[in-house]
Protein backbone atom coordinates (compact mmCIF):
# COMPACT_ATOMS: atom_id res chain seq x y z
CA UNK A 1 0.00 0.00 0.00
CA UNK A 2 1.38 3.76 -1.13
CA UNK A 3 2.69 5.24 2.03
CA UNK A 4 2.62 8.53 3.61
CA UNK A 5 5.89 10.44 5.76
CA UNK A 6 5.13 13.41 7.72
CA UNK A 7 6.46 14.43 10.82
CA UNK A 8 5.25 14.20 14.75
CA UNK A 9 7.08 16.61 16.64
CA UNK A 10 9.83 16.39 14.24
CA UNK A 11 10.26 12.79 14.42
CA UNK A 12 9.59 10.85 10.61
CA UNK A 13 6.52 8.52 10.43
CA UNK A 14 5.25 6.66 7.67
CA UNK A 15 1.59 5.79 7.53
CA UNK A 16 -0.51 4.18 5.12
CA UNK A 17 -2.23 6.46 3.01
CA UNK A 18 -5.78 7.52 4.16
CA UNK A 19 -4.61 7.38 7.27
CA UNK A 20 -5.87 10.12 10.01
CA UNK A 21 -3.56 12.48 11.81
CA UNK A 22 -4.36 10.67 14.80
CA UNK A 23 -3.40 7.39 13.48
CA UNK A 24 -0.34 8.88 12.69
CA UNK A 25 0.53 10.01 16.41
CA UNK A 26 -0.59 6.83 17.88
CA UNK A 27 2.03 5.34 15.37
CA UNK A 28 4.71 7.70 16.49
CA UNK A 29 3.81 6.51 20.43
CA UNK A 30 2.72 10.11 21.25
CA UNK A 31 0.60 9.34 24.17
CA UNK A 32 -0.80 12.84 25.10
CA UNK A 33 -1.86 14.97 22.17
CA UNK A 34 -2.58 18.13 24.20
CA UNK A 35 -2.32 19.13 28.29
CA UNK A 36 -5.59 20.53 29.55
CA UNK A 37 -5.88 23.68 31.39
CA UNK A 38 -4.81 22.09 34.55
CA UNK A 39 -1.87 20.05 32.95
CA UNK A 40 -3.40 16.46 32.19
CA UNK A 41 -2.40 14.90 29.23
CA UNK A 42 -5.21 14.06 27.19
CA UNK A 43 -5.61 12.22 23.65
CA UNK A 44 -8.72 11.36 21.69
CA UNK A 45 -12.63 10.77 23.51
CA UNK A 46 -15.16 10.94 20.73
CA UNK A 47 -13.45 10.43 16.98
CA UNK A 48 -15.62 12.29 15.41
CA UNK A 49 -15.33 16.07 15.66
CA UNK A 50 -17.18 16.96 18.90
CA UNK A 51 -14.81 17.13 22.07
CA UNK A 52 -11.59 18.62 20.55
CA UNK A 53 -9.45 16.82 23.03
CA UNK A 54 -7.50 15.42 19.50
CA UNK A 55 -6.74 19.40 18.73
CA UNK A 56 -3.06 19.60 17.75
CA UNK A 57 -0.60 21.39 15.65
CA UNK A 58 -0.92 21.08 12.03
CA UNK A 59 1.68 22.88 9.67
CA UNK A 60 1.55 25.85 11.85
CA UNK A 61 -2.11 25.92 12.55
CA UNK A 62 -3.33 25.50 15.87
CA UNK A 63 -6.58 23.60 17.29
CA UNK A 64 -6.38 21.24 13.94
CA UNK A 65 -8.65 18.23 14.74
CA UNK A 66 -5.95 14.94 14.18
CA UNK A 67 -9.47 13.34 14.42
CA UNK A 68 -11.02 14.55 10.90
CA UNK A 69 -7.60 15.88 9.40
CA UNK A 70 -6.07 12.96 7.02
CA UNK A 71 -2.56 12.66 6.34
CA UNK A 72 -0.52 14.25 3.86
CA UNK A 73 2.85 13.98 2.29
CA UNK A 74 5.20 16.30 4.41
CA UNK A 75 2.95 17.09 7.14
CA UNK A 76 4.11 18.73 10.41
CA UNK A 77 2.04 17.88 12.96
CA UNK A 78 3.49 19.12 16.73
CA UNK A 79 1.69 18.70 20.08
CA UNK A 80 1.34 20.31 22.98
CA UNK B 1 -16.90 36.96 0.60
CA UNK B 2 -17.54 34.28 -2.75
CA UNK B 3 -21.73 33.27 -2.05
CA UNK B 4 -23.37 29.91 -4.00
CA UNK B 5 -27.27 29.65 -4.27
CA UNK B 6 -28.56 26.49 -3.62
CA UNK B 7 -32.72 25.54 -3.89
CA UNK B 8 -31.85 22.71 -0.78
CA UNK B 9 -29.14 23.25 1.47
CA UNK B 10 -28.43 19.35 3.49
CA UNK B 11 -26.30 19.85 6.81
CA UNK B 12 -24.58 16.30 7.49
CA UNK B 13 -23.50 13.88 4.88
CA UNK B 14 -24.49 11.07 6.84
CA UNK B 15 -27.62 8.42 5.89
CA UNK B 16 -30.16 10.51 6.39
CA UNK B 17 -28.08 13.57 4.69
CA UNK B 18 -27.46 11.46 1.98
CA UNK B 19 -31.11 9.90 1.63
CA UNK B 20 -32.47 13.33 1.88
CA UNK B 21 -29.78 15.00 -0.54
CA UNK B 22 -30.02 12.84 -3.42
CA UNK B 23 -33.92 12.73 -3.10
CA UNK B 24 -33.95 16.30 -3.49
CA UNK B 25 -31.83 16.47 -6.44
CA UNK B 26 -34.25 13.54 -7.94
CA UNK B 27 -36.58 16.57 -8.70
CA UNK B 28 -34.16 18.31 -10.73
CA UNK B 29 -33.44 21.08 -7.97
CA UNK B 30 -30.25 22.25 -7.12
CA UNK B 31 -28.44 20.68 -3.96
CA UNK B 32 -25.48 21.29 -1.53
CA UNK B 33 -24.39 18.94 0.79
CA UNK B 34 -22.16 20.11 3.79
CA UNK B 35 -20.03 17.81 6.13
CA UNK B 36 -16.96 18.30 8.60
CA UNK B 37 -15.63 14.60 7.53
CA UNK B 38 -12.97 14.44 5.06
CA UNK B 39 -15.31 12.24 3.04
CA UNK B 40 -19.71 11.30 3.18
CA UNK B 41 -20.97 8.46 4.96
CA UNK B 42 -21.20 9.72 8.30
CA UNK B 43 -19.81 7.81 11.36
CA UNK B 44 -21.55 4.43 9.95
CA UNK B 45 -20.12 4.84 6.33
CA UNK B 46 -17.10 6.75 7.33
CA UNK B 47 -14.74 7.01 4.52
CA UNK B 48 -16.93 7.05 1.67
CA UNK B 49 -17.76 5.45 -1.49
CA UNK B 50 -14.38 3.65 -1.80
CA UNK B 51 -14.72 2.20 1.76
CA UNK B 52 -19.00 1.96 1.64
CA UNK B 53 -19.39 -1.79 4.15
CA UNK B 54 -22.50 -3.06 2.48
CA UNK B 55 -24.29 -2.38 -0.65
CA UNK B 56 -26.64 -0.29 0.80
CA UNK B 57 -23.95 2.28 1.93
CA UNK B 58 -22.53 1.75 -1.62
CA UNK B 59 -26.03 2.51 -3.42
CA UNK B 60 -26.80 5.84 -1.24
CA UNK B 61 -23.16 7.22 -1.44
CA UNK B 62 -23.39 6.50 -5.40
CA UNK B 63 -26.71 8.26 -5.47
CA UNK B 64 -25.56 11.36 -3.87
CA UNK B 65 -22.84 11.65 -6.27
CA UNK B 66 -25.26 13.06 -8.37
CA UNK B 67 -24.31 16.38 -10.81
CA UNK B 68 -26.91 18.40 -8.91
CA UNK B 69 -25.28 17.78 -5.88
CA UNK B 70 -22.06 20.14 -4.49
CA UNK B 71 -20.66 17.84 -1.81
CA UNK B 72 -18.36 20.16 1.04
CA UNK B 73 -16.31 17.92 2.72
CA UNK B 74 -14.47 19.32 5.75
CA UNK B 75 -16.66 22.32 6.41
CA UNK B 76 -18.60 22.88 9.57
CA UNK B 77 -21.44 25.55 9.52
CA UNK B 78 -20.32 29.44 12.12
CA UNK B 79 -23.48 31.32 11.86
CA UNK B 80 -26.62 32.40 9.84
CA UNK B 81 -25.88 35.47 8.31
CA UNK B 82 -29.60 35.98 7.53
CA UNK B 83 -32.45 33.86 7.00
CA UNK B 84 -31.91 31.61 4.26
CA UNK B 85 -27.91 32.15 4.38
CA UNK B 86 -25.51 30.27 6.34
CA UNK B 87 -21.49 31.20 6.90
CA UNK B 88 -19.34 28.25 6.49
CA UNK B 89 -15.58 27.34 7.17
CA UNK B 90 -14.52 25.31 4.44
CA UNK B 91 -10.37 24.53 4.50
CA UNK B 92 -9.75 27.25 2.51
CA UNK B 93 -11.94 29.85 3.89
CA UNK B 94 -15.29 31.08 4.70
CA UNK B 95 -18.24 31.16 2.30
CA UNK B 96 -21.79 32.17 2.44
CA UNK B 97 -24.02 29.53 1.21
CA UNK B 98 -27.97 30.90 0.54
CA UNK B 99 -30.77 28.14 0.39
CA UNK B 100 -34.47 28.14 -0.62
CA UNK B 101 -34.80 24.95 2.17
CA UNK B 102 -32.45 23.51 4.80
CA UNK B 103 -32.44 19.95 5.99
CA UNK B 104 -30.40 19.37 9.02
CA UNK B 105 -29.12 16.24 9.25
CA UNK B 106 -26.47 16.67 11.72
CA UNK B 107 -26.95 13.42 13.72
CA UNK B 108 -25.37 12.44 16.94
CA UNK B 109 -22.76 11.71 19.42
CA UNK B 110 -22.14 9.73 22.04
CA UNK B 111 -22.64 10.20 25.68
CA UNK B 112 -20.35 10.13 27.81
CA UNK B 113 -20.78 10.33 31.87
CA UNK B 114 -17.76 11.03 34.04
CA UNK B 115 -16.03 8.56 36.35
CA UNK B 116 -12.96 8.29 37.74
CA UNK B 117 -9.90 8.17 35.08
CA UNK B 118 -12.32 9.05 32.60
CA UNK B 119 -9.67 11.85 30.98
CA UNK B 120 -7.11 9.07 30.86
CA UNK B 121 -5.73 8.99 27.28
CA UNK B 122 -6.48 5.48 26.09
CA UNK B 123 -10.20 5.79 27.73
CA UNK B 124 -12.45 7.05 24.51
CA UNK B 125 -16.00 6.56 23.08
CA UNK B 126 -17.06 3.37 21.69
CA UNK B 127 -17.77 4.77 18.40
CA UNK B 128 -14.73 7.19 19.13
CA UNK B 129 -12.40 4.05 19.13
CA UNK B 130 -13.93 2.69 16.03
CA UNK B 131 -13.45 5.62 14.44
CA UNK B 132 -9.94 5.97 15.20
CA UNK B 133 -9.43 2.28 13.92
CA UNK B 134 -11.59 2.83 10.59
CA UNK B 135 -8.69 6.35 10.30
CA UNK B 136 -5.68 3.33 10.62
CA UNK B 137 -5.02 3.75 14.19
CA UNK B 138 -3.00 0.27 15.17
CA UNK B 139 -5.19 -1.85 17.31
CA UNK B 140 -4.06 -5.48 16.39
CA UNK B 141 -3.13 -7.38 19.33
CA UNK B 142 -4.05 -4.28 21.98
CA UNK B 143 -6.45 -5.19 24.87
CA UNK B 144 -10.19 -3.19 24.40
CA UNK B 145 -12.77 -3.17 27.03
CA UNK B 146 -16.22 -2.07 25.28
CA UNK B 147 -18.40 -0.68 28.02
CA UNK B 148 -21.49 1.62 28.45
CA UNK B 149 -24.89 1.09 26.98
CA UNK B 150 -26.86 0.19 23.57
CA UNK B 151 -25.95 -1.74 20.25
CA UNK B 152 -23.59 -0.02 19.29
CA UNK B 153 -21.27 -1.75 21.86
CA UNK B 154 -22.03 -4.73 20.21
CA UNK B 155 -21.26 -3.04 16.12
CA UNK B 156 -17.90 -1.76 17.72
CA UNK B 157 -16.93 -4.66 19.92
CA UNK B 158 -17.28 -7.03 16.22
CA UNK B 159 -15.77 -4.30 14.23
CA UNK B 160 -12.58 -4.09 16.32
CA UNK B 161 -11.95 -7.88 17.06
CA UNK B 162 -12.46 -8.25 13.10
CA UNK B 163 -9.11 -6.07 13.34
CA UNK B 164 -7.57 -7.99 15.31
CA UNK B 165 -7.83 -6.53 18.47
CA UNK B 166 -8.29 -8.38 21.79
CA UNK B 167 -11.96 -7.74 23.19
CA UNK B 168 -11.83 -8.61 27.05
CA UNK B 169 -15.25 -8.50 27.23
CA UNK B 170 -18.61 -6.51 26.95
CA UNK B 171 -19.96 -4.39 29.71
CA UNK B 172 -23.69 -3.49 29.24
CA UNK B 173 -25.55 -1.41 31.80
CA UNK B 174 -29.07 -3.03 31.08
CA UNK B 175 -30.22 -6.12 32.18
CA UNK B 176 -31.05 -9.35 30.93
CA UNK B 177 -34.47 -8.86 31.08
CA UNK B 178 -34.00 -5.89 28.90
CA UNK B 179 -31.78 -7.10 26.27
CA UNK B 180 -34.24 -9.95 26.43
CA UNK B 181 -37.34 -7.66 25.59
CA UNK B 182 -35.09 -5.70 22.83
CA UNK B 183 -34.09 -9.44 21.11
CA UNK B 184 -38.00 -10.00 20.44
CA UNK B 185 -37.82 -6.75 19.02
CA UNK B 186 -35.24 -7.26 16.90
CA UNK B 187 -36.56 -10.59 15.67
CA UNK B 188 -39.87 -9.27 14.18
CA UNK B 189 -37.08 -7.64 11.61
CA UNK B 190 -35.64 -10.64 9.13
CA UNK B 191 -33.06 -7.60 8.22
CA UNK B 192 -32.07 -6.48 11.98
CA UNK B 193 -32.60 -10.41 12.87
CA UNK B 194 -29.31 -11.43 10.70
CA UNK B 195 -27.45 -8.50 11.25
CA UNK B 196 -27.39 -9.50 15.49
CA UNK B 197 -26.88 -13.26 14.37
CA UNK B 198 -23.87 -12.18 12.32
CA UNK B 199 -22.43 -9.71 15.07
CA UNK B 200 -22.90 -12.82 17.78
CA UNK B 201 -21.33 -15.03 15.47
CA UNK B 202 -18.81 -13.05 14.77
CA UNK B 203 -18.43 -12.14 18.70
CA UNK B 204 -18.30 -15.69 19.65
CA UNK B 205 -16.00 -16.17 22.77
CA UNK B 206 -16.53 -12.41 24.29
CA UNK B 207 -17.90 -12.46 27.36
CA UNK B 208 -20.81 -9.90 27.78
CA UNK B 209 -21.64 -8.77 31.37
CA UNK B 210 -25.20 -7.20 31.37
CA UNK B 211 -26.06 -5.33 34.92
CA UNK B 212 -22.55 -4.40 34.46
CA UNK B 213 -20.57 -0.98 34.68
CA UNK B 214 -16.86 0.78 34.69
CA UNK B 215 -16.37 2.76 37.93
CA UNK B 216 -12.79 3.83 37.31
CA UNK B 217 -10.07 3.94 34.90
CA UNK B 218 -6.65 3.51 35.99
CA UNK B 219 -3.06 4.03 34.73
CA UNK B 220 0.00 6.82 35.41
CA UNK B 221 0.21 8.56 31.94
CA UNK B 222 -2.52 6.56 30.07
CA UNK B 223 -5.23 4.00 31.09
CA UNK B 224 -3.75 0.48 31.86
CA UNK B 225 -6.62 -0.78 33.79
CA UNK B 226 -10.40 -0.13 34.59
CA UNK B 227 -12.68 -1.75 37.40
CA UNK B 228 -15.84 -3.34 36.14
CA UNK B 229 -19.25 -3.25 38.70
CA UNK B 230 -20.91 -6.95 38.50
CA UNK B 231 -23.63 -7.07 40.65
CA UNK B 232 -22.02 -6.32 44.41
CA UNK B 233 -18.65 -7.79 43.12
CA UNK B 234 -15.87 -5.45 41.28
CA UNK B 235 -13.24 -7.07 39.16
CA UNK B 236 -10.26 -5.01 37.61
CA UNK B 237 -9.41 -6.16 33.91
CA UNK B 238 -6.44 -4.52 32.56
CA UNK B 239 -6.42 -3.23 28.93
CA UNK B 240 -4.60 -1.05 26.71
CA UNK B 241 -7.98 0.69 25.50
CA UNK B 242 -11.54 1.29 27.10
CA UNK B 243 -14.29 2.15 24.24
CA UNK B 244 -17.04 3.54 26.55
CA UNK B 245 -19.94 4.95 25.09
CA UNK B 246 -23.70 5.22 27.03
CA UNK B 247 -25.79 5.66 23.86
CA UNK B 248 -26.27 8.37 21.55
CA UNK B 249 -27.23 12.23 22.08
CA UNK B 250 -28.86 13.96 19.01
CA UNK B 251 -26.60 17.20 17.28
CA UNK B 252 -29.31 19.47 17.86
CA UNK B 253 -26.84 22.70 18.39
CA UNK B 254 -27.44 24.14 14.80
CA UNK B 255 -31.16 23.56 15.21
CA UNK B 256 -31.46 25.34 18.47
CA UNK B 257 -29.14 27.95 17.05
CA UNK B 258 -31.95 28.73 14.09
CA UNK B 259 -34.36 28.54 16.47
CA UNK B 260 -36.28 25.33 15.89
CA UNK B 261 -37.85 23.78 18.83
CA UNK B 262 -36.59 21.26 20.92
CA UNK B 263 -38.61 19.01 23.12
CA UNK B 264 -36.76 15.95 25.30
CA UNK B 265 -33.19 16.96 23.53
CA UNK B 266 -34.66 16.43 20.09
CA UNK B 267 -35.68 18.62 17.52
CA UNK B 268 -39.13 18.51 16.51
CA UNK B 269 -40.42 17.85 13.22
CA UNK B 270 -44.43 17.25 11.59
CA UNK B 271 -44.88 14.74 9.06
CA UNK B 272 -42.94 15.85 6.42
CA UNK B 273 -39.92 16.35 8.68
CA UNK B 274 -40.71 20.05 8.88
CA UNK B 275 -39.79 22.40 12.12
CA UNK B 276 -41.84 24.52 13.20
CA UNK B 277 -39.41 26.91 11.18
CA UNK B 278 -40.93 27.32 7.78
CA UNK B 279 -38.58 25.98 5.16
CA UNK B 280 -36.22 24.07 7.76
CA UNK B 281 -36.85 20.12 7.74
CA UNK B 282 -34.68 17.56 10.05
CA UNK B 283 -34.07 14.12 9.29
CA UNK B 284 -32.33 11.41 11.48
CA UNK B 285 -30.79 11.05 14.53
CA UNK B 286 -31.73 14.65 15.12
CA UNK B 287 -34.92 13.84 15.38
CA UNK B 288 -34.35 10.63 17.76
CA UNK B 289 -32.52 7.78 17.99
CA UNK B 290 -33.42 5.46 15.52
CA UNK B 291 -30.74 3.77 13.64
CA UNK B 292 -30.03 3.21 9.62
CA UNK B 293 -32.88 2.51 8.41
CA UNK B 294 -35.38 4.92 9.63
CA UNK B 295 -32.59 8.15 9.21
CA UNK B 296 -32.82 6.33 5.50
CA UNK B 297 -36.35 7.19 5.42
CA UNK B 298 -36.81 10.44 7.17
CA UNK B 299 -34.10 11.98 4.71
CA UNK B 300 -35.89 10.49 2.31
CA UNK B 301 -39.18 12.11 2.95
CA UNK B 302 -37.26 15.37 4.09
CA UNK B 303 -35.31 15.48 0.95
CA UNK B 304 -38.52 14.79 -1.30
CA UNK B 305 -41.15 17.39 0.95
CA UNK B 306 -38.17 20.06 0.54
CA UNK B 307 -38.50 19.61 -3.24
CA UNK B 308 -41.98 19.60 -3.65
CA UNK B 309 -42.69 16.09 -4.09
CA UNK B 310 -45.18 15.38 -1.29
CA UNK B 311 -47.17 12.48 -2.94
CA UNK B 312 -43.98 10.39 -3.25
CA UNK B 313 -42.87 11.41 0.83
CA UNK B 314 -46.52 9.95 1.74
CA UNK B 315 -45.60 6.34 0.24
CA UNK B 316 -42.62 6.43 2.72
CA UNK B 317 -45.13 7.17 5.74
CA UNK B 318 -45.77 4.24 7.28
CA UNK B 319 -42.66 2.11 7.16
CA UNK B 320 -41.61 5.21 8.91
CA UNK B 321 -44.25 4.30 11.72
CA UNK B 322 -42.70 1.08 11.87
CA UNK B 323 -39.18 2.18 12.42
CA UNK B 324 -40.51 4.99 15.23
CA UNK B 325 -41.66 2.20 17.01
CA UNK B 326 -38.30 0.38 16.88
CA UNK B 327 -36.94 3.11 17.98
CA UNK B 328 -39.02 3.52 20.94
CA UNK B 329 -38.16 0.10 22.01
CA UNK B 330 -34.59 0.72 21.95
CA UNK B 331 -34.88 3.66 24.27
CA UNK B 332 -36.60 2.10 26.43
CA UNK B 333 -34.38 -1.24 26.19
CA UNK B 334 -31.31 0.93 27.21
CA UNK B 335 -32.57 3.15 29.44
CA UNK B 336 -29.75 4.35 31.68
CA UNK B 337 -29.71 2.97 35.24
CA UNK B 338 -29.47 5.79 37.73
CA UNK B 339 -26.49 4.14 39.71
CA UNK B 340 -24.46 5.31 36.86
CA UNK B 341 -24.86 9.27 38.35
CA UNK B 342 -23.30 8.15 41.18
CA UNK B 343 -19.81 6.90 39.75
CA UNK B 344 -18.10 10.70 39.52
CA UNK B 345 -16.33 11.27 42.36
CA UNK B 346 -15.95 15.15 44.03
CA UNK B 347 -12.95 15.58 42.24
CA UNK B 348 -13.54 13.83 39.42
CA UNK B 349 -13.92 16.13 36.24
CA UNK B 350 -17.37 17.01 34.65
CA UNK B 351 -16.07 19.61 31.67
CA UNK B 352 -12.87 18.17 30.52
CA UNK B 353 -12.10 21.75 28.31
CA UNK B 354 -12.12 23.66 31.41
CA UNK B 355 -11.12 21.37 33.86
CA UNK B 356 -14.22 22.00 36.66
CA UNK B 357 -14.96 18.64 38.97
CA UNK B 358 -18.42 17.18 39.78
CA UNK B 359 -18.22 18.96 43.44
CA UNK B 360 -17.67 22.80 41.74
CA UNK B 361 -21.42 21.64 39.80
CA UNK B 362 -22.82 20.19 42.85
CA UNK B 363 -23.86 23.70 44.28
CA UNK B 364 -25.08 25.40 41.42
CA UNK B 365 -28.84 24.87 40.72
CA UNK B 366 -28.99 25.80 37.17
CA UNK B 367 -26.66 25.27 33.70
CA UNK B 368 -26.06 28.90 33.81
CA UNK B 369 -25.06 29.51 36.85
CA UNK B 370 -22.92 26.46 36.59
CA UNK B 371 -21.45 28.01 33.81
CA UNK B 372 -21.04 31.59 35.09
CA UNK B 373 -18.84 30.58 38.23
CA UNK B 374 -16.82 27.34 37.10
CA UNK B 375 -16.25 28.13 32.94
CA UNK B 376 -18.30 24.36 32.92
CA UNK B 377 -19.11 24.06 28.66
CA UNK B 378 -17.28 27.57 27.88
CA UNK B 379 -14.09 25.41 26.36
CA UNK B 380 -14.34 24.28 22.46
CA UNK B 381 -16.88 22.03 22.77
CA UNK B 382 -19.01 24.17 23.87
CA UNK B 383 -20.94 22.15 25.95
CA UNK B 384 -21.28 18.98 23.73
CA UNK B 385 -19.62 16.75 26.03
CA UNK B 386 -20.20 17.89 29.85
CA UNK B 387 -23.45 19.55 28.51
CA UNK B 388 -25.19 16.04 28.01
CA UNK B 389 -23.70 14.78 30.80
CA UNK B 390 -25.29 17.23 33.59
CA UNK B 391 -28.29 16.54 31.54
CA UNK B 392 -28.35 13.36 32.60
CA UNK B 393 -26.11 13.86 36.35
CA UNK B 394 -28.29 16.80 37.19
CA UNK B 395 -31.03 17.49 34.98
CA UNK B 396 -29.48 20.81 33.78
CA UNK B 397 -28.90 21.12 29.73
CA UNK B 398 -27.47 24.45 28.40
CA UNK B 399 -30.66 27.07 27.57
CA UNK B 400 -29.29 28.38 24.59
CA UNK B 401 -26.99 28.25 21.68
CA UNK B 402 -24.93 30.92 20.24
CA UNK B 403 -22.96 31.69 16.99
CA UNK B 404 -20.50 30.94 15.96
CA UNK B 405 -21.66 27.58 16.87
CA UNK B 406 -18.79 25.97 16.29
CA UNK B 407 -14.96 27.03 16.71
CA UNK B 408 -14.35 29.31 13.67
CA UNK B 409 -10.98 31.06 12.72
CA UNK B 410 -11.37 34.71 13.17
CA UNK B 411 -10.59 35.24 9.54
CA UNK B 412 -13.81 33.77 8.86
CA UNK B 413 -15.54 35.78 11.11
CA UNK B 414 -13.66 38.81 10.30
CA UNK B 415 -14.60 38.26 7.07
CA UNK B 416 -18.52 38.77 7.17
CA UNK B 417 -17.99 41.84 9.59
CA UNK B 418 -15.62 43.51 6.60
CA UNK B 419 -18.45 42.46 4.01
CA UNK B 420 -21.19 43.95 5.89
CA UNK B 421 -19.44 47.45 6.55
CA UNK B 422 -18.95 47.74 3.34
Amino acid sequence: MHEIQLTVNGQPVCVPAGSIVAAALAQAGVTSFRHSVSGEARAPLCGMGICFECRVTINGKAYALSCQTMCEEGMEVTTT
Amino acid sequence: MSQQAFDVLVIGAGPAGLAAASSAASSGVRVGLIDDNPSAGGQIWRGGLEHAPTSQATLWLIRANADAITLFARTRVISRVQPGVLLVETPTGAQELSFRQLILASGARELFLPFPGWTLPGVMGAGGLQALVKGGLPIAGKRVVVAGSGPLLIAVAAYLKSRGARVQCIVEQTSWSKLGHFGLQLARSPSKLRQARSLGWRLRGVPLHANSWITRADGSERLEAVSIQRGKRVETLSCDYLACGFGLVPNIELGSALGCTIEHGTLQVDEWQQTNSAGIFCAGEVTGIGGLDLALLEGQIAGLAASGQTAAARVLFSARAREQRFACHLASSFALHAELKRLAEPETLVCRCEDVPYQALQEHTNWRAARLQTRCGMGPCQGRVCGSATAFLFGRTPDSVRPPVTVARVASLVSTHSDQEK
